[in-house]
C-alpha cells in the first residue's frame, strides 16, 4: 500500500535531479546544449594549401601540418570574440618554442587589408596565415562560425575541436594538459 | 469582407515558397540540378541558426554551402553523394532527418516503447480480476448480545 505513494514521489524526486543537474551544468559553462559536435576528431586534416594573406610572409597547406604539433585558430577581424580572444592566442604564440608546437591561423572569410590593419595595431600571434575568403577550406574543415580552435597532432590528424572564444579556464583545463600530452 | 480576408490569406500563402533565403545569382541555369539541389538543401540543417535549413537560411555559411551543394550536383555528385560530402564535414548534426542507427533508436523508438508500456500497463490494469471484498466474520456471541440489545431499543420484539 506504501507502494503506491513512494514510487511516483522518488520518480519525481529522480525527474528533479535531472533538470536541477542539467541547469546547473549549462551555468556553470560545462554543458553547452546548441554545441555541435565535430565530425572531424580522430580524422586526418583535409588536404589544402592556402597563400598567406597579402603582408603576411608564410601561408598554409595540409604539408605545413606534417611532423608537428599544431593550434590551427580560425578567426575573422571582423569577428569580436576574435578579438577578445587575441590576448590569449598572443600568450600562446609565446609559448610554442618551449611547448613543441606551431600556432597558426585561418583567416575565414576576411579582407587582406583588414586582417593587415588589426594585426598591425593588435600584433600577429601566427607563425602561419591562411587566407580563405571563400570558406573553401573552412568547410573542409567543419568551420560554421568564427573562432574555432583545433589541436593537430603531428601526424596531421585532429585531436581537439572547440567552438568560440578561448578563455584562460579553456586553456588551463583542456588545451595546456592536451599540448603536454601530445608533446611527448 | 469574407472574401476579400480568404483572397488575402490565399496570397500569402502562396508567397511562402518564396521565403527561402536563396539569392538569384546562387540559382543554376538547369532547372532539374536546380530542383535537385533545393530538395537536398532543405534537408540540410544551417549551422548558425539551428533550427532553420540552409534552404531558409540568410546566414552566409548557409550561403556558402547551397553553393557547395549545387557545386556537388553540377560536378556529376547523386543526391546522396552530395548529403555525403557535407555529412562528412559536419557530421550527422546536419540532417535535419537523423539517421536511424545505434546511437539514435531511443530518440526514433523510446515515443514507441513508451507508448506501447503504458498501453501495456492500463491494460493489465484494467483486466485485473476484481477482488471480491471478505465476507465480514459472523459476529461473536458478545457482539450478538449488544446487537441484540440495542435493536431491542428502538423496536418492539417481533414475535417468532
Amino acid at each position: 500500500m506504501r507502494l503506491r505513494f513512494v514510487v511516483p514521489a522518488f520518480l519525481f524526486v529522480l525527474l528533479g535531479a535531472g533538470f536541477v543537474y542539467a541547469l546547473v551544468a549549462i551555468q556553470s559553462g560545462k554543458k553547452d546544449p546548441s554545441a555541435v559536435p565535430s565530425a572531424l576528431i580522430g580524422k586526418p586534416a583535409p588536404e589544402f594549401a592556402l597563400p598567406a594573406p597579402q603582408g603576411f610572409p608564410a601561408g598554409l597547406s595540409a604539408a605545413d601540418l606534417k611532423g608537428k604539433v599544431t593550434i590551427l585558430n580560425v578567426f575573422a577581424s571582423w569577428c569580436p570574440p576574435c578579438h577578445v580572444e587575441h590576448p590569449l592566442l598572443l600568450d600562446l604564440a609565446k609559448e610554442a618554442t618551449n611547448g613543441g608546437f606551431q600556432l597558426v591561423g585561418l583567416n575565414w572569410k576576411d579582407k587582406d587589408e583588414k586582417l593587415a590593419a588589426w594585426f598591425k595595431e593588435a600584433g600577429n600571434p601566427f607563425a602561419r596565415i591562411g587566407a580563405d575568403p571563400d570558406n573553401r577550406v573552412g568547410i573542409d574543415f567543419g568551420v560554421y562560425g568564427a573562432p574555432e580552435t583545433f589541436i593537430i597532432d603531428r601526424d596531421a590528424k585532429i585531436v581537439y575541436r572547440y567552438a568560440g572564444p578561448l578563455t584562460q579556464e579553456l586553456l588551463r583545463d583542456e588545451i595546456r594538459p592536451l599540448l603536454a600530452k601530445l608533446k611527448k | 469582407m469574407m472574401r476579400r480576408l480568404i483572397l488575402v490569406l490565399a496570397l500569402i500563402f502562396a508567397a511562402l515558397p518564396a521565403l527561402a533565403a536563396i539569392a538569384p545569382d546562387e540559382i543554376m541555369s538547369d532547372p532539374a540540378l536546380e530542383a535537385r539541389a533545393r530538395g537536398i538543401t532543405k534537408q540540410l540543417r544551417c549551422l548558425v541558426c539551428q533550427n532553420q535549413s540552409i534552404d531558409d537560411s540568410n546566414a552566409p555559411l548557409a550561403r556558402d554551402l547551397r553553393l557547395l551543394v549545387r557545386e556537388r550536383l553540377k560536378a556529376g555528385d547523386g543526391d546522396d553523394a552530395a548529403i555525403a560530402y557535407v555529412v562528412a564535414r559536419y557530421g550527422d548534426f546536419v540532417l535535419l532527418r537523423p539517421p536511424i542507427k545505434a546511437t539514435t533508436w531511443l530518440l526514433w523508438f523510446g515515443p514507441a516503447v513508451i507508448l506501447l508500456g503504458g498501453v501495456v500497463f492500463l491494460w493489465l490494469r484494467v483486466r485485473r480480476p476484481k477482488v471480491a471484498p471478505a465476507a465480514p466474520a459472523p459476529l461473536d456471541p458478545e457482539e450478538e448480545k449488544k446487537l441484540a440489545a440495542l435493536m431491542g431499543e428502538s423496536q418492539p420484539k417481533a414475535g417468532p
